[in-house]
């Protein structure tokens, strides 16, 4: 038994044990005791990973394993991490635990909601570590069907057109993955006739170019659904605000990163020359989702909206982090998916908090939150803050990475994507302190806030581990980037191979 | 001069953010004020010591002020040949900088002991100014453009914090993001020029940086002359663009809007960062990249045009004003539009450096006399509970140490001698006669405006009509007197240093090339502004001396430039036109309505065809055995005409 299985087991066995467990006080301590089993585990994944780095191990992916599935079809369980995979198990795994903490309070049917949350998480940890096609699309939906339950029984608002919509449109871009990875699977070629789902082997043996062309686009819109890929992007605010805080969290921070990491490793990677081929088209619809995105975002009057859109902008700057096709601006789309995944968790989680003490969302009717309730309103304008890119903490860091990277294309037209793209967090200023200014400072506008309760113990604990997520990204990101660096670089060499035609 | 205390200088304002920003509200609260004035005090003597050895002992080399580098290391890698770097350095005016930032922070920590007392968020309060504080030392000594870029941001979310301090007020939350954000829109042109600049030299380190984009046969130089955008090198557009940065924190036009609003903060802070040193930062960068703007003469002459323009905008302005903060951020505005176009009227090297040297004497003095103005003014807001010129007067008696200080610091900011401002202001009237005249008129002109509304401002405060102020104090059990001993002993030292820091040798230890500079004050050159000066305050005499009708009457008689004056000029309207009708309504709304509508409208169009196309057949799946029966034989049939057809 490899020991990455263990990132799938741990989850697996305590959505189990929570549905035998009797008492909701059970079922809130199984589920959070296995998901901090399951980040102390990552952390040690962490050090062993270094460990083999340090001890000279240049193998691609670390801790490979892998065994027979269905043999007549070549299709196998095969997982192992690399540096990209291993930052984002590290996220999955504070965003899972935090979001277990602030859904303490859930009252009806707990064990299902925490049972569902466990096996989203799953989902996630396996589509990270899986390195073989049918199985990653295998933990893809297994991430998104607990989505529709989670909004559609816990949610809020028109939750069942929400749930509707979100899995719909999922389901869409997962029937164009499964499309492209048959295709993918149908133009490998293991030597002998055969065919492979082997994410390896297949970028190792290139696809030919006008297969790549056809394949890539599936893939990547595929992928792009669950990132918001501006026109797909609409599920993201209705879902957003249905979902109940935790589904948020995940979503935000868990399921659209699965998207982004989706282009990379399966869409770009092995196709490198048709994500040569449209990167000019990902940089436009990248723009437009970061620009619009952010205009759309001022327009919006409930603080989940307002995330929800700003989301949208934010995962823009993967997908451009991508389009970009240089090195740099491929480490700051990896960051950014690790930042704006713990970030947004935080900022969703705070909203969420809030929301379960005012009842409301509306930015006009909020005010003056940062008297009666401080610590929540701190905790959401440390989140804004780091949405708009303040220096020190993580959005800074991914975004100046894509930025620079953007740069080192000189042509007009990627000049002018990057500085649209730079002139994008202008206006993110502007709408996080409308919000911030608003709901969170201000006088207050109703006497019922003045009795509010500030933040409970679990509820604390889950933000500061956030925010500490946060500092680390951005005060040392040196640790992130020496991670996924060396990773980055062997999918640009594929690029470049692919260019150079040999 | 080591190097552990020149790391320690920022590194204690941030320990005591983080302590009293952790623990200050539950458990330090009482000594909040104590903990950050001492660790300031700590840092201030450290800054002082570092300066004594840079200066007097280790600095030079041959004669030649050097650039050190204490503590670098890469702190974020983006490409081989592109990384910021986290360091500190240290040279003349990072020097220079670190005694003004830790002094004028010291005095206002020390001021706002008596100040603050009894706020509830005393130890937020302090907190901030920590934050700032190492911010803004973080800012003056970084080594790198990403790294100053970086501290500039930092500055800019400690200044929104502390500007809406009073976060009830929505006043004050409206200027802390007016400001945050108007800033933020002059860094995105900031953060353009470090892209241009930084892949033009292909370096982000200031020290590299510098040295390839001023040596002329590097080809750095040449391939970033070459290549141009619009009939304009790039490395124009690169220092513009850093300019467009500087501008925005400085307050010079158009992004000065921002300045006046964030009066709205408690004045102490108005005093450090909205007058001696935040908003210098825009100066201090471009002295910072000096070397490469002296390459660039139209980058050079957008500094002077601009600071030229600020600066006798705002000194008009300031005429009309009657909130006193108001008056005191026009001036700061105006002086350090002297700044800028010191710094470009100045080219590199000796005597045509000279405006460089003014800029940075101007800066010295400036910090000194004008957070002394806002202390002082702090002092009697606190006393009269308004800032509003027309509930003062006569106050002269009742705050005695308040009215000796302002008005040494009146006489300074007016350019009288011997006072500190006359000193650098001559450098910088100098500077401008010889290299512009045009500017050299305007800026005396200016000079003689800010005499005039310095001591309109002082004659209205101390002087005018004998309010009821000094007998009513007694009676009104809210009033704090001319405050506590905390309140008195800054102004008292800061009065001291707005007398004497013209005397501070600047020019032989901060130049453009770091060799000393020989100067002089020519008497003959200094008659007309000190008559200027003088003329601008017997005309404020005159008309504010006593409580008289004569400023209403002149008032009316300039007619719509009054009002246009008195309303700012428009600007903020301009502003609110510009956010609230182009970009929330011609771009936001349209933005939200398509995405809405067609971009959603279109998901759910092809829901709902997939909605009415199951609707047309689900009638097949009725469940009706005689129905099914009905299509089995239909089919039956059909296949049975196929195959007859087929094989007949």
């Amino acid at each position: 038994m490899s020991n990455l299985t263990i990132l799938i087991l741990i989850p697996l066995i305590t959505a189990l044990t929570v549905l035998f467990a009797k008492t909701t006080a059970q079922i809130r301590w199984i589920s959070l005791i296995g998901s901090v089993i399951q980040l102390a585990v990552a952390a040690l994944l962490m050090k062993a990973y270094y460990a083999e780095r340090a001890a000279g191990n240049t193998a691609q992916m670390l801790f490979e394993y892998r065994c027979n599935w269905f043999t007549p079809l070549n299709i196998e369980y095969y997982v192992g991490i690399d540096g990209i995979s291993l930052v984002m198990i590290m996220m999955t795994a504070f965003v899972v635990v935090a979001g277990i903490l602030i859904s303490w309070k859930v009252e009806t049917l707990t064990k299902e909601f925490f049972f569902l949350l466990l096996m989203l998480s799953m989902g996630a940890y396996g589509f990270f570590i899986s390195l073989d096609l049918f199985t990653l699309f295998f933990f893809l939906e297994v991430a998104v069907i607990p989505k529709f339950l989670l909004i559609g029984i816990w949610g809020s608002g028109k939750k069942e057109y929400s749930a509707m919509k979100l899995a719909l449109m999922l389901m869409g871009g997962s029937a164009l993955v499964m499309v492209g990875i048959l295709a993918t699977y149908f133009n490998s070629d293991t030597g002998n006739g055969a065919h492979t789902f082997d994410l390896l082997k297949i970028a190792a043996q290139q696809i030919p170019y006008n297969a790549q062309l056809f394949i890539f686009p599936l893939l990547f819109v595929g992928f792009g659904v669950f990132t918001a890929l501006f026109p797909f992007h609409t599920w993201v605010p209705d879902g957003h605000s249905s979902a109940p805080t935790a589904g948020s969290m995940f979503l935000a921070g868990i399921s659209m990163k699965l998207g982004g990491y989706g282009c990379l490793r399966v869409a770009t990677y092995l196709m490198p020359q048709a994500a040569e081929h449209y990167s000019g088209i990902i940089v436009l619809l990248a723009t437009i989702a970061i620009v619009y995105g952010a205009f759309a975002t001022l327009m919006q009057k409930d603080l989940k909206y307002i995330n929800a859109y700003s989301s949208v902008s934010h995962c823009g700057f993967i997908l451009l982090g991508i389009g970009m096709m240089t090195k740099t601006a491929l480490i700051g789309a990896v960051m950014q998916m690790v930042s704006h995944g713990v970030m947004t968790a935080l900022f969703f989680g705070a909203i969420g908090m809030i929301y379960e003490r005012t009842h409301t969302r509306e930015v006009e009717k909020l005010g003056g939150l940062l008297k009666t309730i401080p610590f929540l309103a701190t905790i959401y304008i440390i989140s804004g803050l780091c949405s708009l890119g303040l220096p020190g903490l993580s959005g800074f860091v991914s975004e100046m990475t894509i930025f620079m990277g953007a740069w080192q294309r000189p042509d007009a037209y990627h000049r002018i994507a990057t500085i649209l793209s730079c002139a994008s967090i202008v206006v993110t200023a502007v709408y996080i302190l409308r919000a911030a200014g608003k709901a969170m400072m201000g006088p207050i506008t109703n006497e019922h806030y003045l009795h509010l309760e500030d933040a409970t113990w679990n509820e604390k604990i889950a933000s500061v581990v956030l925010t500490l997520g946060i500092l680390a990204i951005g005060i040392a990101p040196f640790w992130l980037i020496n991670l996924i660096e060396p990773d980055t670089q062997l999918i640009m060499n594929g690029i470049a191979r692919g260019i150079t035609g040999n | 001069m080591s190097s552990l205390n020149i790391v320690l200088i920022p590194l204690l304002p941030l320990a005591v953010f983080l302590l009293l920003g952790l623990f200050g509200r539950k458990y330090l609260s009482k000594f909040a004020g104590v903990i950050a004035t001492f660790s300031v005090a700590v840092a201030a003597f450290l800054s002082l010591s570092t300066a004594y050895s840079y200066f007097f002992i280790t600095g030079k080399t041959e004669g030649v002020y050097q650039k050190l580098e204490v503590m670098k290391f890469t702190w974020l890698q983006f490409a081989p040949n592109i990384s910021i770097d986290m360091g500190m350095l240290i040279d003349p005016i990072s020097v220079m900088m670190l005694v003004v930032v830790t002094f004028v922070s010291l005095m206002v920590h020390v001021f706002s002991l008596g100040y603050m007392k009894g706020e509830a968020r005393y130890a937020t309060y302090y907190a901030y100014l920590g934050l700032f504080t190492f911010s803004m030392l973080g800012l003056v000594l970084s080594t790198n453009i990403f790294q100053i870029y970086m501290f500039w941001e930092l500055v800019g979310v400690s200044s929104f914090l502390l500007i809406g301090y009073y976060f009830e007020k929505p006043s004050a939350v409206a200027a802390s993001k007016k400001a945050f954000i108007v800033t933020r829109f002059a860094d995105l042109g900031f953060l353009i020029g470090i892209l241009i600049l930084g892949f033009n030299a292909e370096t982000l380190d200031f020290g590299t940086l510098i040295q390839r984009l001023t040596d002329p046969t590097s080809t750095y130089l040449q391939g970033s002359v070459a290549s141009s955008f619009l009939g304009i090198s790039s490395l124009t557009w690169g220092l513009v663009m850093v300019f467009l940065g500087g501008a925005g924190k400085s307050a010079m036009f158009p992004f000065h809007i921002w300045l006046p609003d964030a009066m709205e903060g408690p004045t102490p802070v108005s005093a450090l960062i909205h007058a001696a040193t935040m908003v210098v930062a825009g100066v201090y960068l471009v002295a910072r990249l000096f070397p490469v703007f002296s390459f660039d003469v139209a980058a050079l002459d957008v500094v002077t045009y601009v600071g030229a323009f600020s600066a006798i905008l705002a000194a008009v302005i300031a005429c009309t004003q009657t909130d006193i903060k108001r008056v005191l951020a026009y001036s700061t505005m105006s002086q350090i539009g002297y700044m800028m176009f010191s710094l470009g009227v100045s080219r590199y090297g000796g005597e045509h450096g000279l405006g460089y040297m003014a800029s940075m004497f101007h800066l010295f003095t400036h910090a000194f006399f004008k957070s002394l103005l806002f202390l002082g003014a702090g002092a009697v807001i606190h006393m009269v509970h308004s800032n509003e010129m027309s509930d003062m007067g006569g106050l002269r008696k009742s705050m005695p140490i308040t009215h000796i200080t302002f008005l040494i610091a009146c006489l300074a900011i007016a350019g009288v001698p011997p006072f500190a401002g006359f000193f650098s202001k001559e450098e910088i009237l100098l500077a401008a006669f010889h290299s512009n005249k045009l500017i050299y008129v305007l800026a005396l002109f200016t000079s003689g405006l800010t005499a005039f509304y310095m001591f309109r401002l002082y004659f209205s405060i101390f002087w005018s009509k004998e309010t009821q102020h000094t007998t009513d104090a007694h009676h009104d059990e809210h009033d704090h007197g001319e405050g506590t001993l905390s309140m008195k002993i800054p102004l008292i030292i800061l009065g001291i240093c707005a007398i004497s820091s013209g005397f501070v040798p600047i020019a032989s230890w901060i130049t453009s090339d770091g060799l000393p500079l020989e100067t002089h004050i020519d008497m003959a050159f200094s008659v007309a502004p000190v008559a200027l000066g003088l003329g601008g305050i017997l005309l404020a005499l005159f008309l504010y001396k006593k409580a008289n009708p004569r400023p209403d009457t002149i008032a009316t008689s300039m007619g719509g430039f009054y009002r246009a004056a008195h309303r700012k000029f428009y600007m903020d309207e301009l502003y609110l036109f510009i956010t609230k009708k182009i970009i929330i309504k011609l771009v936001g709304r349209p933005a939200a309505w398509i995405d809405k509508n067609i971009v959603d409208g279109f998901m759910n169009f092809i829901a709902a065809v997939t909605a009415l196309f199951s609707e047309l057949i689900k009638g097949l799946q009725s469940g009706k055995l005689q129905q099914y029966a009905a299509y089995y034989f239909a089919g039956v049939l059909c296949f049975v005409l196929l195959f007859i057809y087929l094989w007949h």
